[in-house]
């Protein structure tokens, strides 16, 4: 097995080859500003390192930021009609109503309210109203917009409404671009609809910048399917990808966490990733981050997408330090560490300054922080260790001691002796972490449902059934697939046992 | 007469403050508060109505939206089908109303008499008759004063309409408006039995908008300050500290339509080495500190980011949370004999005698 992995970060754009032994070769190469040039950098420089062993590659593994920027920064984004499904519920909440103004002002291509929908249990709302869906689909061909989203009430437990929607809107503009919101899971008709609607408005830089991913490979003569990273950890087949660029967003902290349980070769760990701004603590759970369940905001758009629950302080290689009295960040020279810091010749007293003093890692010139009073370095490289002492004792849930990897830039801050930590974790490679996470990602499906009138088991059993099923629709190999969350939440008020079941499987690429 | 007016500055306060009394009931509020900001934005404006004001032969309608939250996910609220059983109210009593307020200030409901304001025009009584969120309609201020329960009208987004013209008891009332709700698709709209003025502002709890307004303000303007939002509403509320930790253990099952579990809540900082067991039932019941009953209904359970100072529902309490469990005092009504025997622990199949981390209330 030989898999290329490469993050595209702010600054880097990493890749790495992998294969079961490990990892084989490890390259940063600068992001450029069109992306993708950094990519067939990065894939030319891994070629160029293997010196002819490359071996046939399986797959090429990507984790980009480039859809979530291009929200938040509000460019190459499409106009967009709304088409809701539920009428006469929900009505006095249209789509995009809780955007902020200015995105809504770019991606709003119409508001279209359709009776129909479904109820819980799965009876229709009332019937779909079809007609009025064509005089519908006919506007929206007469107006010229170029991409739909369509989300029905309960849609994640009966989909006929939409796919009869997307069916009809066919017909009449064969070429819009559609994005169902039944395809994105999850109850909860707003966030539902707002994930739809950035799916669908970043439909023409999907289908360009997957496309143009493809062509860096051609160019640097690698001939393997190309899979971008997903926030949950696991990836999606770039033609997938292309189609729900939605749910790439802000996969790099999943990746990086990833990268460290495989690097460890441990599922159950804490995780510490210091870069140079800020330090991130997770939790592995076999092998996935735990979740975080607070909604999200994507560029001030409220959404269910899944993220790892993470915390973040201000510290990191490149954080400026204070003497008098002493004081750790929150501010850092970023990535100007290497002009600004004190062991590379420049005047500003960082982390890393401190930890060369310390005896900590060789870097830049240790003699150019041989001055620094002894009694200072000592109490500051203590403060450090408290502020992640008390980080990692925030986020940890079990009373046992557990191990704590440490990864990122910045890894050399973490103490050996952590409280409640048995042993202190470092790896070669951890400052690759990212693209090590996107090499070994895996594929999943996910299901969100409520089911009603079965046990328990049954019920779970039905959804691991449908999340088994999109995982293979996905690219899982069936054989592989595993459980990997899941959830039952039973419903107040709702009759005959009713469960709310999230299951989440996972499984090798096919 | 003095009504004022419901600023649009008020209308994220609210939603902020109510949701903290929801104590982990109540559904969140916040597609109506999305609602209320939208009709503010379109130029409407609601009044809020001193109870004192009230004459006491003024009708005044006690409005709610009933159901499974998450139901109210997908069918979101809405505001001419929040106001539709007020006007089948009128219509089948034949009498108009002065006003309008909420059945409980916790939770979504707090914004249902807005919303009906907003499409009727009528001011909103600055009351409640829970003065927080609890399950069910005999755990009201106005079934603890033994006033009527009927009659009651409900209203589906369908054409379906339904009244019930009489009760044999709140219990009763709660059974057969329940039934009915379910088969709508588990959300309704209702108008509970109409109150008089005098009754309002003798049996209701009042005040509570201006106070979940003013809870949500403190909030707020400490986060906006970076400052603890928790130690400012403690402070500011009378408020108590019970329990600050990380949820370590969860466990939920449904029983009778009520959302029952329990999670275990390990200590830190101050309440670190001890754990916190706390019982809810759609809203938190009790807590147990290294075994021992610590706080208990109806002194207000609440469940806060230890970071943001936000409530978090029973319904959203997640493995890993770092929460702050606090305790605000309850409606003096609630702390009766009477009031206990609707709303005390008993009432929710605890074998406890009430003690309030409040000490004896003040006769």
């Amino acid at each position: 097995m030989r898999r290329i992995g490469i993050d595209v970060g702010g600054t880097n754009t990493d890749a790495v080859l992998v294969s079961e032994a490990g990892v084989l070769h490890a390259i940063k190469t600068p992001t450029t500003a069109d992306v993708t040039g950094g990519v067939l950098n990065a894939l030319k420089e891994i070629v160029a390192a293997a010196r002819g062993k490359l071996g046939r590659v399986e797959a090429v593994m990507l984790g980009t930021t480039h859809f979530t920027n291009a929200v938040v920064q509000r460019r190459d984004l499409m106009r967009t009609a709304a088409v809701r499904i539920g009428l006469p519920a929900s009505a006095s909440l249209p789509p995009f109503v809780d955007w902020p103004r200015d995105l809504a002002d770019l991606v709003d291509g119409g508001v279209y309210l359709v009776e129909g929908g479904h109820e819980y249990d799965g009876r229709p709302l009332v019937n779909f109203d079809r007609e009025r869906m064509r005089a519908a689909a006919k506007k929206i061909r007469d107006s010229g917009v170029r991409a739909a989203g369509i989300a029905a009430i309960f849609s994640p437990l009966n989909a006929d409404c939409e796919a009869q929607a997307a069916e009809i809107l066919r017909e009449e503009c064969p070429d819009i671009a559609i994005t169902e919101s039944r395809a994105l899971g999850r109850i909860g008709l707003l966030e539902r609809e707002n994930a739809t609607l950035l799916n669908a408005c970043l439909s023409d830089l999907a289908q360009h910048t997957t496309q143009a991913f493809q062509d860096a490979m051609r160019d640097s003569g690698i001939d393997a399917p190309l899979y971008l990273t997903q926030n949950d950890g696991t990836v999606m087949r770039a033609d997938f990808a292309a189609a729900f660029p939605v749910y790439s967003f802000a996969s790099g902290p999943t990746n990086s966490m990833r990268g460290a349980a495989y690097l460890t070769g441990l599922d159950e760990a804490m995780v510490i990733d210091v870069g140079g701004t800020t330090t991130d603590v997770g939790h592995l759970r076999r092998g996935f981050p735990r979740e975080a369940n607070s909604t999200v905001e994507i560029g001030g758009v409220r959404t269910l997408f899944r993220m790892p629950d993470l915390l973040s302080i201000g510290l990191g290689g490149g954080t400026l330090v204070e003497t008098a009295p002493l004081a750790i960040g929150p501010r850092s020279t970023g990535f100007r560490l290497p002009e600004l810091g004190m062991v590379f010749g420049g005047d500003c007293l960082t982390m890393t300054d401190l930890a060369v003093a310390a005896g900590g890692p060789k870097i830049g010139n240790p003699k150019l922080v041989a001055h620094l009073d002894r009694d200072l370095v000592a109490a500051a490289m203590a403060r450090a260790s408290e502020m992640i002492a008390e980080a990692v004792d925030r986020m940890k849930v079990d009373a046992a001691p557990v191990p704590l990897i440490a990864v990122g830039g910045g890894a050399f801050l973490v103490p050996d002796q952590v409280p409640g930590i048995s042993e202190v974790l470092r790896v070669e490679h951890q400052a690759v972490a990212n693209a090590v996470g996107a090499a070994i990602a895996q594929v999943s499906g996910e299901i969100d449902q409520i089911f009603a009138e079965m046990t328990r088991e049954a019920a779970i059993e039905n959804a691991r059934r449908l999340a088994n099923e999109r995982a293979v629709s996905a690219g899982a190999s069936p054989a592989s697939l595993s459980t990997v969350e899941v959830e039952d939440l039973p419903i107040a008020y709702l009759p005959g046992h009713s469960l709310r079941v999230r299951i989440r499987v996972v499984g090798e690429i096919a | 007469m003095s009504l004022r007016q419901f600023t649009r500055d008020e209308i994220e306060p609210l939603a902020v403050g109510a949701w903290i009394l929801g104590t982990g009931g109540g559904g969140s509020p916040y597609y109506s508060f999305l609602n209320l900001r939208r009709l503010y934005d379109q130029g409407t404006r609601v009044d809020l109505m001193d109870p004192d004001d009230l004459a006491d032969d003024d009708l005044v309608a006690v409005v709610s939206n009933q159901g499974a939250p998450l139901v109210g996910q997908e069918r979101l609220s809405d505001p001419a089908f929040a106001a539709k059983p007020l006007r089948m109210m009128e219509e089948y009593l034949g009498r108009k109303f002065r006003a309008v307020m909420s059945v409980e200030i916790g939770g979504g409901n707090s914004f249902q008499p807005f919303l009906v304001a907003a499409v009727t025009g009528l001011p909103v009584v600055d009351a409640d008759a829970m003065g927080r969120a609890f399950p069910e309609a005999q755990m009201t201020s106005f079934a603890i004063h033994d006033l009527p329960m009927f009659p009651l009208t409900l209203a589906d987004i369908r054409d379906n309409e339904v009244i019930v013209s009489r009760a044999a008891s709140w219990k009763w009332m709660e059974r057969i408006s329940r039934k009915i709700c379910t088969e709508v698709g588990s959300i309704a709209a209702t108008c509970k039995a109409p109150r008089s003025g005098r009754e309002v502002k003798d049996c209701a709890i009042l005040h509570t908008v201006t106070k979940a307004v003013s809870i949500g303000r403190v909030v707020l303007a400490a986060r906006r300050r970076h400052e603890d939002p928790i130690a400012a509403l403690l402070e500011a509320e009378g408020g108590k500290m019970i329990f600050k930790g990380k949820i370590t253990d969860l466990e939920r099952r449904t029983t009778g339509g009520f959302l029952r579990g329990e999670a275990k809540v390990e200590g830190l900082d101050d309440s670190r080495g001890d754990s916190l067991r706390l019982a809810f039932q759609n809203e938190f019941a009790v807590g147990w500190l290294n075994g021992e009953a610590r706080v208990m209904t109806p002194d207000l359970i609440c469940v806060l980011d230890s970071v943001s100072g936000d409530a978090i529902g029973s319904e959203t309490l997640r493995y890993g949370q770092r929460v702050s469990v606090i305790a605000l005092p309850a409606p003096p009504i609630l702390l009766t004999p009477k009031g206990l025997d609707h709303v005390g622990p008993a009432a929710f199949g605890y074998d406890l005698e009430f003690k309030s981390v409040f000490g004896e209330p003040v006769p």
